[in-house]
């Protein structure tokens, strides 16, 4: 389903991506994990489209997005939904706005069959009854929630989550990786995210890249990596500064 | 280095006028793929076009008193009192109406779209849009560019007529000039060229307005400091754009209705 072939990109003299290449299949789910500032967003932002590579190509659905301008890329990102680090959500518009932003804007449907798919997206998030909020008005977690409420209200094929639990308390953490598990489950998306939250990944994955200067250094069902000896994949996982004299 | 350092700004320079042309380029081509919010272009018009009534209205009238009171002061020394309204009425149809009426619009709509359209950059708001298949140009910048386009030539009339009337006020109640006299040497001398001249003038200061704001708010960068920087160009880029096109426009218009 998405191709990334010998991608790089460099932000002034800094190499963030070195020339990465992965496949994901339709249906899976998908974790890239990595150290912080290695890349794991950037990446995330280049299948969608939001940032071009400097070489390399993204092939999505065998189409390539590398190639395509930003009015061509609108056609294809109709596939994706993407929940961001922060939420986005439009501060000036209500969490019903927020999230019956495409159906509005597409006017395919009748307002009555809007409200029905936002009321369906918000219980789905388990936060119903909350449409004539603003988003100032809602904590971290539930920003989130109306976050991926948004991102799946049309129902894509691909959900991109970055950094879902970043910023959470523990049991808000919980909640969402439940939620991103029951969106994979239910509506049999491809789900891929980016975290460096090995508890996370261990909840929403089927299986692991992980991005380790700027390449993919491994890759494997998730309990195969989440168990792996290797010294990068285990000190990363088991979060070890320094490399130990046991090891 | 300075050699080095001119090459780098001349270059920045011509990349951001290319791509500031691009910007209303697109602007204009949205047309073609997205037919304008009527909702969005009535909440910009209302912003824009309502809420600057107040600024536009004080400049007008400040600046009608004291070119009136000016222009008295010289023409009084010749016995031409009588024809201050004329200057007045000239002076501010196709110059000071536009001109003040535009930077007044460039500090209070363009400060406020560039730090709006900036915040929306540096909290992914924008590559949310994006991801939700909109594109920022036919969501943010057309309803802008469109309320701009509409609300500056009505701003800068109102602006030049409360000016007018102020400076007659002035010239008649406090200098002294007979109002009668004062009246038939403004209408004598003010061509309907004057007018459209001014109104051509603000048309393209709108444009200037809603397409820089537009630019710098959507090549913001860095958080809280990158929307400040943002804005304080944006400011500062649109004012110097309408005062150097503003002489360019005078000369161009001027060939145009008098030649």
């Amino acid at each position: 389903m998405i191709e990334v072939r010998d991608v790089t990109k460099s932000f002034g003299t800094q190499q963030v991506l070195r020339g990465v290449s992965l496949d994901i299949r339709r249906g899976e789910a998908v974790v890239i994990i990595g150290r912080s500032g290695g890349g794991k967003s950037i990446l995330l932002k280049h299948l969608i489209g939001l940032l071009q590579p400097d070489s390399g190509v993204v092939r999505v659905d065998g189409e390539d997005i590398t190639a395509m301008n930003e009015r061509s890329l609108l056609r294809v990102r109709r596939k994706y939904g993407m929940l961001f680090q922060m939420a986005a959500l439009f501060d000036s518009l209500t969490v019903d706005e927020n999230v019956g932003f495409v159906l509005r804007r597409q006017g395919l449907e009748s307002e009555t069959e809007i409200r029905r798919r936002i009321d369906e997206a918000l219980d789905m998030v388990e936060l119903p009854g909350i449409g004539n909020k603003m988003p100032s008005e809602l904590s971290g977690g539930m920003r989130k929630r109306v976050g991926l409420a948004r991102a799946i209200v049309y129902r894509p094929e691909i959900v991109l989550y970055d950094e879902p639990t970043t910023g959470l308390d523990p049991i808000a953490a919980d909640n969402i990786d439940r939620l991103i598990r029951r969106v994979w489950e239910t509506l049999h998306v491809t789900s891929i995210a980016v975290t460096h939250d090995m508890k996370s990944a261990r909840t929403i994955s089927n299986r692991i890249l992980m991005l380790h200067e700027g390449q993919i250094y491994s890759e494997g069902p998730t309990s195969e990596i989440l168990e792996s000896r290797d010294p990068v994949i285990y000190r990363f996982v088991n979060g070890i500064s320094t490399p130990q004299k046991s090891e | 280095m300075p050699v080095q350092l001119i090459h780098q700004r001349f270059r920045s320079f011509i990349t951001q006028l290319g791509e500031i042309s691009q910007l209303l380029m697109e602007s204009i081509g949205s047309f073609r793929h997205q037919r304008p919010s009527w909702k969005d272009f009535l909440y910009q018009l209302q912003f824009i076009g309502v809420k600057s009534q107040s600024v536009v209205i004080t400049t007008g009238a400040a600046t009608g008193m004291v070119l009136c009171a000016q222009t008295f002061l010289q023409f009084h020394k010749v016995k031409m009192d009588t024809a201050t309204g004329a200057v007045v009425s000239i002076g501010m149809s196709s110059e000071l109406g536009p001109v003040l009426a535009a930077l007044m619009l460039t500090g209070r709509v363009g400060a406020s779209m560039t730090a709006e359209l900036g915040t929306m950059k540096v909290t992914e708001q924008i590559d949310a849009l994006r991801t939700l298949a909109a594109h920022p140009v036919d969501t943010l910048v057309v309803p802008r560019f469109l309320a701009l386009l509409a609300s500056a030539p009505l701003l800068t009339a109102e602006s030049v007529v409360v000016g007018i009337v102020s400076s007659w006020w002035v010239g008649v109640n406090l200098l002294g000039i007979d109002s009668a006299y004062y009246l038939v040497n403004m209408t004598r001398y003010t061509d309907p060229p004057d007018v459209l001249t001014g109104l051509i003038k603000s048309l393209v200061f709108g444009a200037i307005i809603a397409v820089v704001s537009c630019y710098k708010g959507l090549t913001c960068q860095g958080g809280a400091e990158g929307v400040g920087k943002a804005t304080t160009e944006a400011v500062v880029v649109a004012s110097i754009s309408i005062l150097i096109i503003n002489f360019f426009l005078t000369l161009f218009l001027s060939r145009l209705f008098y030649s």
